[in-house]
Protein backbone atom coordinates (compact mmCIF):
# COMPACT_ATOMS: atom_id res chain seq x y z
CA UNK A 1 0.00 0.00 0.00
CA UNK A 2 1.19 3.50 -0.80
CA UNK A 3 -0.42 5.26 2.15
CA UNK A 4 0.97 6.37 5.45
CA UNK A 5 0.55 8.45 8.56
CA UNK A 6 1.67 12.01 7.82
CA UNK A 7 0.87 13.39 11.27
CA UNK A 8 -0.67 12.22 14.51
CA UNK A 9 -1.92 13.91 17.65
CA UNK A 10 -3.18 12.93 21.07
CA UNK A 11 -5.24 14.62 23.75
CA UNK A 12 -6.11 13.51 27.26
CA UNK A 13 -8.06 15.79 29.65
CA UNK A 14 -6.28 16.86 32.87
CA UNK A 15 -8.71 15.44 35.40
CA UNK A 16 -8.21 12.01 36.99
CA UNK A 17 -10.47 9.92 39.19
CA UNK A 18 -8.79 7.19 41.22
CA UNK A 19 -10.30 3.70 41.16
CA UNK A 20 -10.07 3.73 45.00
CA UNK A 21 -12.43 6.71 45.03
CA UNK A 22 -15.01 4.90 42.87
CA UNK A 23 -14.65 1.74 44.99
CA UNK A 24 -15.15 3.79 48.18
CA UNK A 25 -18.40 5.11 46.71
CA UNK A 26 -19.83 1.67 46.04
CA UNK A 27 -18.43 -0.23 49.02
CA UNK A 28 -16.00 -2.32 46.98
CA UNK A 29 -12.53 -3.36 48.12
CA UNK A 30 -10.24 -0.75 46.54
CA UNK A 31 -7.12 -2.92 46.18
CA UNK A 32 -9.03 -5.90 44.83
CA UNK A 33 -10.92 -3.65 42.37
CA UNK A 34 -7.67 -2.14 41.12
CA UNK A 35 -6.19 -5.60 40.66
CA UNK A 36 -9.22 -7.08 38.93
CA UNK A 37 -9.47 -4.21 36.41
CA UNK A 38 -5.77 -3.50 36.13
CA UNK A 39 -6.64 0.21 36.24
CA UNK A 40 -5.36 2.73 38.83
CA UNK A 41 -7.11 5.88 37.66
CA UNK A 42 -9.10 7.19 34.72
CA UNK A 43 -9.12 10.44 32.73
CA UNK A 44 -12.24 12.60 33.06
CA UNK A 45 -13.26 15.44 30.73
CA UNK A 46 -13.58 18.89 32.27
CA UNK A 47 -16.99 20.60 32.45
CA UNK A 48 -16.28 22.44 29.18
CA UNK A 49 -14.96 19.43 27.27
CA UNK A 50 -16.68 16.85 25.11
CA UNK A 51 -15.91 14.66 22.10
CA UNK A 52 -15.81 17.73 19.84
CA UNK A 53 -13.27 19.67 21.93
CA UNK A 54 -11.11 16.57 22.51
CA UNK A 55 -11.16 15.88 18.75
CA UNK A 56 -10.15 19.47 17.97
CA UNK A 57 -7.16 19.32 20.34
CA UNK A 58 -6.00 15.99 18.89
CA UNK A 59 -6.56 17.13 15.29
CA UNK A 60 -4.60 20.36 15.84
CA UNK A 61 -1.72 18.33 17.25
CA UNK A 62 -1.87 16.03 14.19
CA UNK A 63 -1.79 19.04 11.84
CA UNK A 64 1.19 20.52 13.71
CA UNK A 65 3.11 17.29 13.23
CA UNK A 66 1.88 16.90 9.69
CA UNK A 67 2.91 20.43 8.75
CA UNK A 68 -0.04 20.36 6.39
CA UNK A 69 -2.19 23.32 5.33
CA UNK A 70 -5.60 22.38 6.87
CA UNK A 71 -7.40 23.38 3.67
CA UNK A 72 -5.72 20.40 1.94
CA UNK A 73 -7.48 17.95 4.26
CA UNK A 74 -10.17 16.45 2.05
CA UNK A 75 -12.00 14.34 4.62
CA UNK A 76 -12.60 14.50 8.37
CA UNK A 77 -14.11 11.45 10.05
CA UNK A 78 -14.76 11.37 13.78
CA UNK A 79 -15.39 8.01 15.39
CA UNK A 80 -17.07 8.09 18.79
CA UNK A 81 -19.94 6.74 20.82
CA UNK A 82 -20.36 10.04 22.66
CA UNK A 83 -21.06 12.53 19.88
CA UNK A 84 -22.55 15.61 21.62
CA UNK A 85 -25.44 15.82 19.15
CA UNK A 86 -27.67 12.89 18.16
CA UNK A 87 -28.20 14.67 14.82
CA UNK A 88 -25.57 17.20 13.68
CA UNK A 89 -22.10 16.00 12.89
CA UNK A 90 -19.19 16.30 15.29
CA UNK A 91 -16.98 16.23 12.19
CA UNK A 92 -18.28 19.53 10.75
CA UNK A 93 -17.55 21.38 14.01
CA UNK A 94 -14.07 19.83 14.21
CA UNK A 95 -13.34 20.55 10.54
CA UNK A 96 -14.42 24.19 10.94
CA UNK A 97 -12.36 24.63 14.11
CA UNK A 98 -9.17 23.32 12.51
CA UNK A 99 -9.70 25.31 9.29
CA UNK A 100 -10.34 22.40 6.91
CA UNK A 101 -13.74 23.58 5.62
CA UNK A 102 -15.41 24.01 3.16
CA UNK A 103 -13.93 22.00 0.24
CA UNK A 104 -14.00 18.61 1.92
CA UNK A 105 -16.21 15.74 3.01
CA UNK A 106 -17.00 14.87 6.62
CA UNK A 107 -18.99 12.36 8.65
CA UNK A 108 -19.34 10.87 12.09
CA UNK A 109 -18.60 7.19 12.52
CA UNK A 110 -20.03 4.95 15.21
CA UNK A 111 -18.81 1.43 15.98
CA UNK A 112 -18.50 1.32 19.79
CA UNK A 113 -14.76 1.61 20.52
CA UNK A 114 -13.40 1.08 17.00
CA UNK A 115 -15.07 3.83 14.97
CA UNK A 116 -11.83 5.82 14.84
CA UNK A 117 -9.84 3.04 13.18
CA UNK A 118 -12.74 2.53 10.73
CA UNK A 119 -12.11 6.20 9.88
CA UNK A 120 -8.43 5.46 9.22
CA UNK A 121 -9.44 2.72 6.78
CA UNK A 122 -11.89 5.05 4.99
CA UNK A 123 -9.15 7.68 4.64
CA UNK A 124 -6.66 5.05 3.40
CA UNK A 125 -9.06 4.01 0.64
CA UNK A 126 -9.77 7.58 -0.43
CA UNK A 127 -6.10 8.59 -0.44
CA UNK A 128 -5.08 5.49 -2.36
CA UNK A 129 -7.87 6.05 -4.89
CA UNK A 130 -6.66 9.62 -5.42
CA UNK A 131 -9.96 11.12 -4.22
CA UNK A 132 -8.29 13.22 -1.51
CA UNK A 133 -4.74 14.37 -0.69
CA UNK A 134 -5.07 14.05 3.08
CA UNK A 135 -7.71 12.53 5.33
CA UNK A 136 -8.11 13.08 9.07
CA UNK A 137 -9.39 10.15 11.14
CA UNK A 138 -10.17 10.84 14.77
CA UNK A 139 -11.19 8.50 17.57
CA UNK A 140 -12.43 10.31 20.69
CA UNK A 141 -14.84 9.69 23.53
CA UNK A 142 -16.14 10.92 26.82
CA UNK A 143 -17.27 7.43 27.67
CA UNK A 144 -20.57 6.98 29.46
CA UNK A 145 -21.07 4.52 32.29
CA UNK A 146 -23.98 4.03 34.63
CA UNK A 147 -23.08 4.94 38.26
CA UNK A 148 -22.22 1.75 40.13
CA UNK A 149 -21.79 -0.34 36.95
CA UNK A 150 -18.41 -2.10 36.65
CA UNK A 151 -17.86 -0.02 33.47
CA UNK A 152 -17.52 3.03 35.69
CA UNK A 153 -14.10 1.94 36.94
CA UNK A 154 -12.61 2.33 33.48
CA UNK A 155 -14.87 4.47 31.23
CA UNK A 156 -12.69 7.49 30.45
CA UNK A 157 -12.16 10.49 28.18
CA UNK A 158 -9.50 11.10 25.54
CA UNK A 159 -8.78 10.92 21.84
CA UNK A 160 -6.26 10.73 19.05
CA UNK A 161 -6.15 11.93 15.45
CA UNK A 162 -4.26 10.51 12.48
CA UNK A 163 -3.58 12.39 9.30
CA UNK A 164 -3.45 9.91 6.43
CA UNK A 165 -1.72 10.74 3.14
CA UNK A 166 0.34 9.33 0.28
CA UNK A 167 3.56 7.73 1.32
CA UNK A 168 6.49 10.12 0.86
CA UNK A 169 9.48 11.39 2.82
CA UNK A 170 7.18 13.34 5.13
CA UNK A 171 5.42 10.21 6.44
CA UNK A 172 5.97 9.21 10.06
CA UNK A 173 4.86 5.66 9.29
CA UNK A 174 3.70 3.59 6.35
CA UNK A 175 0.58 1.45 6.65
CA UNK A 176 1.72 -1.90 5.35
CA UNK A 177 -1.68 -3.60 5.48
CA UNK A 178 -4.99 -3.64 7.31
CA UNK A 179 -7.31 -6.52 8.07
CA UNK A 180 -10.72 -6.52 9.78
CA UNK A 181 -12.78 -9.19 11.48
CA UNK A 182 -16.47 -8.45 12.06
CA UNK A 183 -19.51 -10.39 13.36
CA UNK A 184 -22.88 -9.61 14.91
CA UNK A 185 -22.13 -10.09 18.61
CA UNK A 186 -24.43 -8.36 21.13
CA UNK A 187 -21.85 -7.91 23.91
CA UNK A 188 -22.41 -4.20 24.61
CA UNK A 189 -25.01 -1.70 23.37
CA UNK A 190 -26.87 1.50 24.08
CA UNK A 191 -30.39 1.99 22.81
CA UNK A 192 -31.70 5.24 21.33
CA UNK A 193 -32.40 7.96 23.97
CA UNK A 194 -30.78 5.99 26.78
CA UNK A 195 -27.92 7.71 28.62
CA UNK A 196 -25.84 4.67 29.57
CA UNK A 197 -24.77 1.53 27.74
CA UNK A 198 -25.65 -2.00 28.83
CA UNK A 199 -23.44 -5.02 28.42
CA UNK A 200 -23.35 -8.78 28.66
CA UNK A 201 -21.01 -8.89 31.68
CA UNK A 202 -18.58 -11.78 31.29
CA UNK A 203 -19.95 -12.37 27.78
CA UNK A 204 -18.05 -9.25 26.67
CA UNK A 205 -14.74 -11.10 27.20
CA UNK A 206 -14.22 -14.36 25.33
CA UNK A 207 -16.94 -14.14 22.60
CA UNK A 208 -16.47 -10.39 22.23
CA UNK A 209 -13.08 -8.79 22.86
CA UNK A 210 -10.86 -11.88 22.68
CA UNK A 211 -12.44 -13.59 19.67
CA UNK A 212 -12.33 -10.48 17.47
CA UNK A 213 -9.01 -9.06 18.63
CA UNK A 214 -7.23 -12.42 18.29
CA UNK A 215 -8.85 -13.15 14.90
CA UNK A 216 -7.96 -9.74 13.47
CA UNK A 217 -4.35 -9.90 14.71
CA UNK A 218 -3.90 -13.47 13.45
CA UNK A 219 -5.59 -12.67 10.13
CA UNK A 220 -3.29 -9.72 9.51
CA UNK A 221 -0.14 -11.67 10.38
CA UNK A 222 -1.28 -14.53 8.12
CA UNK A 223 -1.95 -12.09 5.28
CA UNK A 224 1.56 -10.61 5.60
CA UNK A 225 3.32 -13.86 6.48
CA UNK A 226 4.56 -12.38 9.76
CA UNK A 227 4.83 -13.64 13.34
CA UNK A 228 4.86 -11.70 16.63
CA UNK A 229 8.67 -11.74 16.49
CA UNK A 230 8.56 -9.50 13.40
CA UNK A 231 6.97 -6.65 15.39
CA UNK A 232 8.81 -4.24 17.68
CA UNK A 233 5.60 -2.92 19.26
CA UNK A 234 1.99 -3.96 19.55
CA UNK A 235 -1.08 -2.16 20.84
CA UNK A 236 -4.53 -3.63 21.42
CA UNK A 237 -7.81 -2.04 22.44
CA UNK A 238 -7.73 -1.49 26.20
CA UNK A 239 -11.14 -1.86 27.91
CA UNK A 240 -9.18 -2.37 31.15
CA UNK A 241 -5.59 -3.07 32.10
CA UNK A 242 -5.85 -6.86 31.90
CA UNK A 243 -7.49 -7.79 28.57
CA UNK A 244 -4.75 -6.31 26.33
CA UNK A 245 -2.04 -8.05 28.36
CA UNK A 246 -3.87 -11.39 28.12
CA UNK A 247 -4.54 -11.05 24.40
CA UNK A 248 -0.87 -10.15 23.80
CA UNK A 249 0.27 -13.20 25.72
CA UNK A 250 -2.14 -15.51 23.85
CA UNK A 251 -0.80 -14.22 20.54
CA UNK A 252 2.80 -14.63 21.67
CA UNK A 253 3.77 -10.99 22.28
CA UNK A 254 5.96 -10.11 25.25
CA UNK A 255 5.37 -7.39 27.84
CA UNK A 256 8.23 -5.36 26.37
CA UNK A 257 6.45 -5.26 22.99
CA UNK A 258 3.22 -3.84 24.45
CA UNK A 259 4.56 -1.64 27.24
CA UNK A 260 4.81 1.65 25.29
CA UNK A 261 1.21 1.54 24.11
CA UNK A 262 -0.45 0.26 27.29
CA UNK A 263 -2.17 3.34 28.73
CA UNK A 264 -5.32 1.96 30.38
CA UNK A 265 -3.75 1.50 33.85
CA UNK A 266 -3.15 5.28 33.96
CA UNK A 267 -6.10 6.72 32.02
CA UNK A 268 -8.72 3.95 31.84
CA UNK A 269 -10.62 3.01 28.70
CA UNK A 270 -10.92 5.97 26.34
CA UNK A 271 -13.17 3.89 24.06
CA UNK A 272 -12.71 5.12 20.46
CA UNK A 273 -9.51 6.82 21.58
CA UNK A 274 -7.96 3.78 23.29
CA UNK A 275 -6.07 1.86 20.59
CA UNK A 276 -5.29 5.09 18.70
CA UNK A 277 -3.85 6.82 21.79
CA UNK A 278 -1.77 3.70 22.41
CA UNK A 279 -0.47 3.88 18.85
CA UNK A 280 0.32 7.59 19.31
CA UNK A 281 2.27 6.75 22.49
CA UNK A 282 4.29 4.14 20.57
CA UNK A 283 5.06 6.61 17.75
CA UNK A 284 6.22 9.14 20.37
CA UNK A 285 9.16 6.85 21.11
CA UNK A 286 9.55 4.69 18.00
CA UNK A 287 12.60 4.54 15.73
CA UNK A 288 12.75 4.44 11.94
CA UNK A 289 12.24 0.93 10.57
CA UNK A 290 10.35 -0.45 13.57
CA UNK A 291 7.18 -2.42 12.83
CA UNK A 292 4.01 -1.84 14.87
CA UNK A 293 0.86 -3.96 15.18
CA UNK A 294 -2.25 -1.98 16.16
CA UNK A 295 -5.57 -3.74 16.79
CA UNK A 296 -8.74 -1.93 17.79
CA UNK A 297 -11.92 -3.55 19.06
CA UNK A 298 -15.48 -2.30 18.96
CA UNK A 299 -18.35 -4.08 20.63
CA UNK A 300 -21.12 -5.28 18.44
CA UNK A 301 -18.49 -6.47 17.28
CA UNK A 302 -15.35 -6.10 15.22
CA UNK A 303 -11.62 -5.49 15.17
CA UNK A 304 -9.40 -3.57 12.74
CA UNK A 305 -5.74 -4.63 12.64
CA UNK A 306 -2.98 -2.52 11.07
CA UNK A 307 0.68 -3.16 10.44
CA UNK A 308 2.77 0.01 10.33
CA UNK A 309 6.44 0.63 9.65
CA UNK A 310 7.98 3.73 11.19
CA UNK A 311 9.57 6.08 8.64
CA UNK A 312 12.27 8.74 8.83
CA UNK A 313 9.70 11.57 9.16
CA UNK A 314 9.14 10.61 12.79
CA UNK A 315 12.41 12.16 13.95
CA UNK A 316 11.54 15.61 12.60
CA UNK A 317 7.90 15.53 13.63
CA UNK A 318 7.46 13.91 17.03
CA UNK A 319 8.50 17.01 19.00
CA UNK A 320 6.19 19.37 17.11
CA UNK A 321 3.23 18.66 19.42
CA UNK A 322 2.71 17.45 23.00
CA UNK A 323 3.43 13.75 23.55
CA UNK A 324 1.11 11.28 25.25
CA UNK A 325 3.51 11.23 28.22
CA UNK A 326 3.10 15.03 28.63
CA UNK A 327 -0.64 14.53 29.02
CA UNK A 328 -0.14 11.60 31.41
CA UNK A 329 2.02 13.73 33.70
CA UNK A 330 -0.12 16.88 33.70
CA UNK A 331 -3.02 15.80 35.90
CA UNK A 332 -5.34 16.96 38.66
CA UNK A 333 -7.21 14.53 40.92
CA UNK A 334 -10.91 15.04 41.54
CA UNK A 335 -13.30 13.34 43.95
CA UNK A 336 -16.42 11.39 43.03
CA UNK A 337 -18.76 14.34 43.66
CA UNK A 338 -16.78 16.58 41.29
CA UNK A 339 -16.79 13.74 38.75
CA UNK A 340 -20.61 13.64 39.00
CA UNK A 341 -20.78 17.40 38.41
CA UNK A 342 -18.36 17.31 35.46
CA UNK A 343 -20.15 14.40 33.80
CA UNK A 344 -23.63 15.85 34.44
CA UNK A 345 -24.83 13.03 36.64
CA UNK A 346 -26.53 15.32 39.16
CA UNK A 347 -30.34 15.34 39.18
CA UNK A 348 -31.95 18.73 39.91
CA UNK B 1 -28.26 34.00 21.74
CA UNK B 2 -30.14 33.09 18.60
CA UNK B 3 -28.88 30.40 16.23
CA UNK B 4 -28.17 32.81 13.32
CA UNK B 5 -26.08 35.13 15.50
CA UNK B 6 -23.99 32.27 16.83
CA UNK B 7 -23.64 30.85 13.33
CA UNK B 8 -22.53 34.19 11.84
CA UNK B 9 -19.76 34.48 14.41
CA UNK B 10 -18.39 30.94 14.00
CA UNK B 11 -15.17 32.05 12.19
CA UNK B 12 -14.45 34.51 15.02
CA UNK B 13 -15.40 32.16 17.85
CA UNK B 14 -13.80 28.98 16.50
CA UNK B 15 -10.67 30.17 14.74
CA UNK B 16 -10.12 33.72 16.01
CA UNK B 17 -10.65 35.37 12.65
CA UNK B 18 -10.48 39.13 13.11
CA UNK B 19 -9.53 41.82 10.63
CA UNK B 20 -6.27 43.55 9.70
CA UNK B 21 -5.95 46.94 8.09
CA UNK B 22 -3.91 46.58 4.91
CA UNK B 23 -2.93 50.26 5.19
CA UNK B 24 -1.57 50.48 8.78
CA UNK B 25 -1.33 46.72 9.58
CA UNK B 26 -3.27 47.07 12.84
CA UNK B 27 -5.16 43.91 13.82
CA UNK B 28 -8.68 44.03 15.24
CA UNK B 29 -10.52 41.38 17.21
CA UNK B 30 -13.48 41.15 17.24
CA UNK B 31 -13.38 42.22 13.59
CA UNK B 32 -14.02 45.84 12.67
CA UNK B 33 -15.53 47.00 9.40
CA UNK B 34 -13.60 50.29 9.36
CA UNK B 35 -10.06 51.06 10.57
CA UNK B 36 -10.47 53.87 13.11
CA UNK B 37 -7.01 55.26 12.25
CA UNK B 38 -7.01 55.09 8.49
CA UNK B 39 -10.74 55.65 7.93
CA UNK B 40 -11.53 55.70 4.21
CA UNK B 41 -8.00 54.77 3.08
CA UNK B 42 -8.00 51.71 5.38
CA UNK B 43 -8.36 48.32 3.73
CA UNK B 44 -9.70 45.79 6.18
CA UNK B 45 -9.33 42.12 5.38
CA UNK B 46 -9.98 38.93 7.39
CA UNK B 47 -7.00 37.94 9.52
CA UNK B 48 -6.57 34.79 11.61
CA UNK B 49 -4.89 35.38 14.96
CA UNK B 50 -2.37 32.90 16.31
CA UNK B 51 -4.15 32.41 19.64
CA UNK B 52 -0.98 33.07 21.64
CA UNK B 53 -0.99 35.81 24.23
CA UNK B 54 -0.47 36.88 27.84
CA UNK B 55 -2.72 37.55 30.80
CA UNK B 56 -3.21 41.33 30.89
CA UNK B 57 -5.56 41.20 33.87
CA UNK B 58 -7.84 38.65 35.49
CA UNK B 59 -10.39 38.03 38.20
CA UNK B 60 -11.96 35.00 39.82
CA UNK B 61 -15.73 34.80 39.44
CA UNK B 62 -17.58 33.34 42.44
CA UNK B 63 -21.09 34.42 41.47
CA UNK B 64 -21.66 33.98 37.76
CA UNK B 65 -24.55 33.82 35.32
CA UNK B 66 -26.75 30.72 35.27
CA UNK B 67 -25.05 29.16 32.24
CA UNK B 68 -21.71 29.15 34.06
CA UNK B 69 -22.86 28.09 37.54
CA UNK B 70 -21.44 24.59 37.28
CA UNK B 71 -17.98 26.00 36.58
CA UNK B 72 -17.82 28.34 39.63
CA UNK B 73 -15.39 29.58 40.72
CA UNK B 74 -13.77 30.30 37.35
CA UNK B 75 -11.10 32.66 36.13
CA UNK B 76 -12.03 35.41 33.68
CA UNK B 77 -9.17 37.25 32.05
CA UNK B 78 -8.31 39.98 29.59
CA UNK B 79 -5.76 38.38 27.31
CA UNK B 80 -3.42 40.47 25.20
CA UNK B 81 -2.91 38.50 22.00
CA UNK B 82 0.51 38.67 20.39
CA UNK B 83 -0.91 40.53 17.38
CA UNK B 84 -2.16 43.30 19.69
CA UNK B 85 -5.89 42.93 20.37
CA UNK B 86 -7.11 42.32 23.91
CA UNK B 87 -9.95 39.85 24.34
CA UNK B 88 -11.94 38.71 27.36
CA UNK B 89 -11.95 34.97 27.87
CA UNK B 90 -12.38 32.35 30.55
CA UNK B 91 -9.15 30.68 31.63
CA UNK B 92 -9.85 26.95 31.59
CA UNK B 93 -8.27 24.03 33.45
CA UNK B 94 -6.89 26.12 36.31
CA UNK B 95 -7.84 27.83 39.55
CA UNK B 96 -7.36 31.48 40.49
CA UNK B 97 -4.21 30.79 42.52
CA UNK B 98 -2.36 29.44 39.50
CA UNK B 99 -2.85 32.54 37.33
CA UNK B 100 -0.55 35.61 37.36
CA UNK B 101 -0.54 38.77 35.28
CA UNK B 102 1.88 38.29 32.42
CA UNK B 103 1.40 34.51 32.24
CA UNK B 104 1.66 33.01 28.78
CA UNK B 105 -1.61 31.55 27.47
CA UNK B 106 -2.88 29.85 24.34
CA UNK B 107 -6.44 29.95 23.08
CA UNK B 108 -8.11 26.55 23.05
CA UNK B 109 -11.43 25.28 21.71
CA UNK B 110 -14.00 24.55 24.40
CA UNK B 111 -17.72 24.35 25.11
CA UNK B 112 -18.85 27.78 26.26
CA UNK B 113 -22.53 27.13 26.96
CA UNK B 114 -25.60 25.47 25.50
CA UNK B 115 -29.15 26.56 24.82
CA UNK B 116 -30.75 24.13 27.27
CA UNK B 117 -30.89 20.38 26.67
CA UNK B 118 -32.51 20.73 23.24
CA UNK B 119 -30.74 23.76 21.81
CA UNK B 120 -27.41 24.19 20.07
CA UNK B 121 -24.09 23.99 21.84
CA UNK B 122 -21.95 27.12 21.69
CA UNK B 123 -18.30 26.30 21.17
CA UNK B 124 -15.61 28.94 21.26
CA UNK B 125 -12.24 29.97 22.61
CA UNK B 126 -10.95 29.95 26.15
CA UNK B 127 -7.45 30.71 27.35
CA UNK B 128 -5.25 28.00 28.85
CA UNK B 129 -2.01 28.56 30.71
CA UNK B 130 0.95 27.31 28.70
CA UNK B 131 2.36 24.51 30.81
CA UNK B 132 4.88 21.92 29.75
CA UNK B 133 2.09 19.69 28.49
CA UNK B 134 -0.30 21.04 25.94
CA UNK B 135 2.13 23.74 24.83
CA UNK B 136 1.95 25.21 21.38
CA UNK B 137 -0.03 27.72 19.36
CA UNK B 138 -3.40 27.12 17.76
Amino acid sequence: MEVGIVGYGAYIPRYRLRVEEIARMWGADPQQTKRSFGVEEKAVAGPDEDTVTISVEAAKNALRRGGVDPSLVGAVYVGSESHPYAVKPTATIVAEAVGATPEMTAADFEFACKAGTAGIQACMGMVEAGMIKYGMAIGADTAQSSPGDPLEYAAAAGGAAFLVGKLDREAVASIEATYSYTTDTPDFWRREMRPYPRHGGRFTGRPGYFKHTLSAAQGLMRKLGLTPRDFDHAVFHQPNGRFPVEVASELGFSMSQIRAGLLSPKIGNTYSGAAMLGLAAILDGAKEGERILAVSYGSGAGSDAFSLIVREGIERKRDLAPKVSDYLEDKVYIDYATYCKFTRKLVR
Amino acid sequence: MHVPRFWREIPNRYTLVGTRCGHCNKVFFPPRAICPRCRRVGQLEPFRLSGRGRIHSFTTVYSGPRDFKDQLPYVLAIVELEEGPRVMAQVTDCNGEEVKIGDEVEMVFRRIKEEGEEGIIHYGFKARLVRKAGAGGS
